[in-house]
């Protein structure tokens, strides 16, 4: 029985999880407010640019997610433990949740800012790349063979992916730049030194706090995918006590 | 080196040999890319002389298409008698398996170009505004290829584990392949539309080259991790 129970606690959050939820509550509520009533309304764009905190902030997170896909996957392939493979491929998931979230805050952003919904600009092209590419990491994480050769296969995937990265940004900058003689203004993104100070101010609170939930959900995925390895124990041994 | 390549040879003699006496790779292959050019015809018409403009783009089209079918096949076919097993099992280096493989794959879609290019050529009734510029397009096609192939055998023996490796290569080849085709059909869109193209395209072939040897020196490290059981 007390063995249960010591294989139970490693399945509960930790007081650190907890302790970073407590924490992200007030951050978020403070960038909400920060956003939407602090910082001041921008002159030319009116508020829809106020998406852009959110759109920096979760493309920043992205980046960051696959590029801890990128390391633990780098770390799986080196000691073959399982929690390295997990923390990938949550990261993964997560990812592709904040780069989805990139790609439908920017349409709706450009709309107002360039009047179209969709621009092949390097950045928009390279995101877009990113997100099928990521797609496909998780598609094999989900095939159905044995978790050793599942996270292997993996591995291998995410580390090949990540190194693509710098090469697609770099080819599709070339290729926009020999269509396009003239370098298309960035908008609000290029312009991070001409910041209003107070806008910069709340662009670093939000990065910070999505980057805090994050680390919640990377810690929330894991706990979800430690708990399923322990309900497929416990099938497991439930079915083994029926046979005998 | 000796004992990297003895296999590796061997492999590729093997494959392009089994090809040699079936003929089933190539020829579906072939086939398929002169249905892409007939349908391409009817996509855009040949009689346009616009059209020339996209007869650099269809080429890659074609070699990505056909290319995927023989990269398809390369480690199925492996699998029917536990031949992956066996190479993997017998003493050598896996990235002479790697070579190997990657060296058949490569020759099979470098012969589907020689037919196809030409082909579709003769089909969109397309002029090389200057033959010195023969050398260079030969040269984009080789580079190109040889990265599309070296990311392509990696990811193939990966999906050849899945059920469904049919379905997910595609999936997995296509976003990691895309610098190296935007280069591909920028570079032979240069040298093959523009008089003096042979020099902007330059900047092109030295992408595709750095592209072929980072792609190239990951699947020869990578390899063993995507063979293992």
């Amino acid at each position: 029985m007390t063995q249960d129970r010591e294989e139970m606690k490693g399945l509960l959050p930790t007081k650190l999880h907890k302790a970073l939820i407590i924490a992200a509550v007030p951050m978020t509520l403070a960038a909400l407010y920060l956003v939407f009533i602090w910082s001041p309304v921008e002159r030319i764009m009116g508020p829809v640019q106020k998406i852009f905190y959110f759109h920096v902030a979760s493309a920043w997170n992205a980046f960051f997610a696959f590029f801890i896909v990128f390391v633990f996957s780098l770390l799986f392939l080196f000691t073959k433990k399982r929690k390295y493979d997990l923390i990938a491929g949550v990261s993964g998931e997560i990812g592709v949740v904040f780069t989805a979230i990139v790609l439908t805050t920017g349409p709706i952003w450009a709309r107002s800012a360039w009047n179209t919904w969709w621009t092949w600009e390097p950045r928009l092209t390279t995101t877009l790349i990113l997100f099928f590419m990521y797609i496909a990491y998780i598609m094999i994480r989900n095939l159905d063979m044995e978790w050793q050769k599942r996270a292997r296969l993996a591995s291998v995937f995410g580390i090949i992916g990540f190194v693509n990265v710098p090469i697609v940004y770099m080819s599709i900058r070339w290729w926009e730049s020999n269509l396009h003689p003239v370098v298309m203004s960035e908008g609000a993104e290029g312009a991070g030194g001409g910041l209003e100070p107070s806008m910069l101010f709340t662009l670093i609170f939000s990065v910070f706090t999505l980057t805090l939930i994050y680390f919640i959900l990377l810690q929330k995925g894991l706990y979800v995918e430690k708990l399923k390895l322990q309900v497929k124990k416990l099938k497991a041994k439930e079915q083994e006590k029926m046979i005998s | 080196m000796k004992h990297l390549l003895a296999p590796a040879l061997a492999i590729a003699r093997k494959d392009l040999y089994a090809e040699w006496k079936t003929k089933q790779t190539i020829t579906t292959m072939l086939i398929f890319s002169g249905l892409v050019i007939v349908t391409f015809s009817f996509a855009f018409d040949p009689s346009n002389q616009a059209v020339s403009a996209l007869v650099p783009g269809m080429i890659w089209v074609i070699t990505i298409f056909a290319g995927i079918l023989g990269l398809n096949r390369s480690f199925t076919t492996e699998k029917q008698h536990d031949h992956l097993h066996g190479m993997m099992v017998a003493p050598v280096d896996p990235s002479g398996i790697y070579i190997g493989k990657f060296l058949a794959n490569l020759v099979f879609v470098l012969l589907v170009q020689v037919v196809s290019i030409p082909l579709l050529f003769l089909l969109f009734d397309f002029q090389v505004p200057a033959y010195s510029s023969i050398l260079y397009f030969l040269l984009i096609i080789f580079l190109g290829t040889f990265g599309f192939i070296a990311v392509g055998t990696l990811l193939a023996a990966l999906a050849s584990h899945a059920k469904s490796s049919e379905m997910l290569l595609p999936i997995l080849l296509f976003p990691l392949v895309t610098p190296v085709i935007i280069a591909a059909v920028q570079a032979t869109r240069l040298v093959l539309t523009e008089q003096e193209g042979a020099a902007a395209a330059l900047s092109w072939m030295q992408l595709m080259g750095a592209y072929d040897v980072i792609f190239f020196a990951a699947g020869f490290l990578l390899f063993e991790y995507v063979l293992e059981v």
